[in-house]
């Protein structure tokens, strides 16, 4: 089956859940999308920037002393991490941005949780002169206060989102209510594979060349496709990016959620894991929702993952048994990032280290393996919450 | 459903135009949703509106949300608003129609709420998250028993909006503002003539318009090229100020009167 459908459905989820207003918009997105994807000139200068301005290729790296330490045969990280502005949320924004100046929008909003994709956001606004808002909830504000920093240096307006939790959910809210009273001159760019179609497919469309990128790397450099993928999934973009151009070949696949305190603890962001699906943000997917069918609030220490939702392509391939879908806690997360700092010098953002700890907690199956890894964003925007934790005297 | 088709067809050979009134149950509590839905019936409401409160309200601005959130710090809940309904249908036989997020509908299980919702004695449901393309379920179970009531906006197309028509039940809520819900001081300046465009697409169907709405100016205004006015933000102020108490349901009384006077002059 070919997934999505023209109605944006992967399988049972997706679907466009969105008021009356948007509709029109999301018909025309889904026409210069159309039209653009296969739209030579578009194509060229979208990789012109990509190489000269991004970075890409970004790095495909052999860890062997994170290797050798885990006692895994083989290790590659996808260094996401080095594309220009720190994570993989470049290569959607950059796409996105074009797409927007193609249809003569003037104004571009994001909502944000880490701030790397109001950071990706407000760097494509700078680079093509377009006007830049970003919803960012206060939570957020002060746990990535570096990111909020950069957004106010590349001339984005950052705005305060305090209700409910007070994340990336609650600023998703804003960024959507901000779209519909200003649909006419303004782009919306979704930071994930998440909301109505067809961002599901734009973003993924977008991120795939994270995934093409590795697969011709790892082949040329250890003459083999990876026996393993793993990616860390918040509402899925880096996941899907790598996933996808290795959807149709023999190897398996393991998005890793945010479990925060511990899956039974309730305060997590595992929706694909213990969720059920549901309606969150125009798309049908698997979520985190009461009895009565409200949205719960997520938990994690990252907060690009601290989202009840996740984007509908995970749920079709959850569905589908295509990824296997695994949880690490908080704490999980942190004595993997602090592994790969000592043993390969390099920082990892807060939310590739769920990717890394799921690979820590996997490594008995894995001994004999090649695993490829998403390493989706650095970590220096994580330093102030790793040293806010070492004061309280934690780990 | 057979209530909403009454009420316009008595209103239409009295030469009258509906008002429609938005209260969130459960704000301050269910019990105190039952009164102030009587008080708006003796004012001169026409068809109750009562928003489900949700999490996520993504087409409501702030005075709403801030509703919805007392709601279900009250524990308001899906269930307990089908049960107050019944509840207020041993009062009244005012047209109810339910205003909620797809998301709670969905998780009810669709067939299961349709039935409950008609032995309640509900009307009609408004989802401002379902349109057309996705409600086809919904309307498929809701036929001829529960009306799901489409919404147009500035923003859809001639076409489009014919066929929003065609699959549409008891009236179309037409969103006289591209935006979200909140009291506004001045409304679209083409809003007449857009609502002259869309009456004569909608036909049979009646057109009733909201958004913004909250004055008796603004109701005169609407209601002009309207069947029915829908207001909500303005009222759901005053029972953010004063909830249930007898203050409350006074000024209540009393905006919903002078909106009513002011409708009857169009
Ligand atoms: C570095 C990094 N990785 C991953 C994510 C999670 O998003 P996604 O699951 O869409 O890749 C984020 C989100 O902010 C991020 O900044």
């Amino acid at each position: 089956m070919i997934v999505p459908n023209e109605r944006g459905y992967f399988g049972d989820y997706g679907g466009r859940f969105v008021p009356e207003t948007l509709i029109g918009a999301l018909d025309e997105l889904t026409k210069a999308f159309e039209f653009y994807r296969h739209d030579q000139a578009f194509q060229d200068e979208l990789k012109e920037w990509l190489t000269n301005y991004c970075g890409r290729p970004t790095a495909l790296y052999r860890a062997k002393r994170l290797a050798l330490e885990l006692g895994i045969k083989e290790i590659y990280l996808k260094r996401e991490d080095l594309a220009h502005t720190g994570a993989h949320k470049i290569n959607n924004t950059m796409g996105q941005a074009l797409l927007a100046r193609r249809m003569g929008k003037k104004r571009l909003i994001a909502e944000t949780g880490a701030g790397q994709h109001g950071v990706a956001t407000a760097t494509a606004a700078a680079l093509f002169g377009l006007e830049c808002e970003i919803y960012m909830g206060e939570k957020d504000i002060e746990r990535q206060a570096m990111n909020v920093y950069r957004m106010d240096l590349l001339g984005a307006k950052v705005i305060p989102v305090t209700s409910g939790s007070r994340t990336l959910k609650d600023a998703t809210n804003e960024a959507i209510r901000d779209w519909v009273t200003n649909v006419g001159h303004t782009h919306y760019i979704i930071g994930s594979v998440v909301g109505p179609h067809p961002y599901p497919l734009i973003v993924r469309d977008l991120q795939r060349v994270i995934g093409i990128e590795a697969k011709a790397q790892i082949l040329e450099q250890s003459g083999a496709l990876p026996d393993y993928v793993f990616a860390c999934v918040g509402g899925g973009s880096n996941a899907i990016g790598i996933f996808h151009p290795f959807l149709e070949d023999d190897l398996k696949m393991v998005g890793v959620e945010a479990a925060g305190s511990g899956l039974e603890s309730g305060a997590h962001s595992a929706p694909l894991c213990v969720g059920e699906p549901g309606v969150l943000h125009g798309s049908l997917s698997y979520l985190l929702q009461t009895e009565d069918g409200q949205i719960k609030e997520a938990h994690s220490i990252s907060a690009g993952l601290d989202y009840p939702g996740v984007g509908p392509e995970h749920s079709y391939l959850r569905d589908q048994g295509r990824v296997e879908y695994i949880s690490v806690t908080d704490d999980q997360a942190l004595a993997a990032l602090r592994l790969l700092c000592r043993t390969e010098g390099i920082i990892p953002a807060l939310e590739s280290a769920h990717a890394l700890a799921g690979v820590v907690a996997q490594a008995e199956r894995l001994k004999e393996q090649c695993v490829l890894i998403n390493l989706s964003g650095r970590g220096d925007k994580d330093v102030a919450t790793l040293a806010a934790l070492e004061d309280k005297g934690g780990k | 459903m057979q209530r909403l088709r009454e009420t316009f067809a008595k209103l239409e050979t009295q030469g009258r135009k509906a008002l429609i009134t938005f209260i969130t149950a459960g704000d301050p509590d269910l019990d105190a949703t039952c009164d102030l839905v009587e008080t708006l019936v003796e004012a001169g409401a026409d068809i109750i509106e009562l928003g489900v409160p949700f999490s996520d309200p993504l087409a409501d601005g702030p005075t709403i949300q801030a509703a919805s959130l007392r709601a279900l710090e009250r524990g308001t809940t899906l269930k307990k608003i089908i049960a107050t309904v019944k509840k207020i249908r041993s009062r009244t036989e005012v047209p109810l129609v339910l205003m909620t997020y797809y998301n709670p509908l969905y998780h009810y299980g669709l067939k299961e709420l349709v039935k409950d919702a008609v032995a309640a004695g509900v009307d009609g449901l408004i989802v401002p998250d379902l349109p057309l393309e996705e409600s086809e379920e919904l309307r498929r179970l809701a036929v001829d028993k529960l009306a799901v009531i489409p919404l147009a906006a500035p923003t859809t197309p001639d076409t489009r909006l014919a066929k929003i028509v065609a699959a549409g039940r008891g009236f179309l809520y037409y969103v006289t503002v591209t935006g979200i819900t909140g009291t506004r001081t001045s409304l679209p300046k083409e809003l007449s003539q857009s609502l002259d465009r869309v009456k004569k697409i909608a036909g049979e169907l009646p057109l009733a318009a909201g958004f913004g709405i909250s004055t008796p100016e603004q109701a005169r205004t609407v209601g002009a090229h309207a069947d029915a006015i829908i207001v909500g933000s303005a009222l759901v102020e005053i029972i953010a100020q004063h909830g249930a108490s007898a203050a409350g349901r006074q000024e209540l009384g009393d905006k919903v009167k002078a909106l009513r006077r002011a409708l009857d002059a169009v």
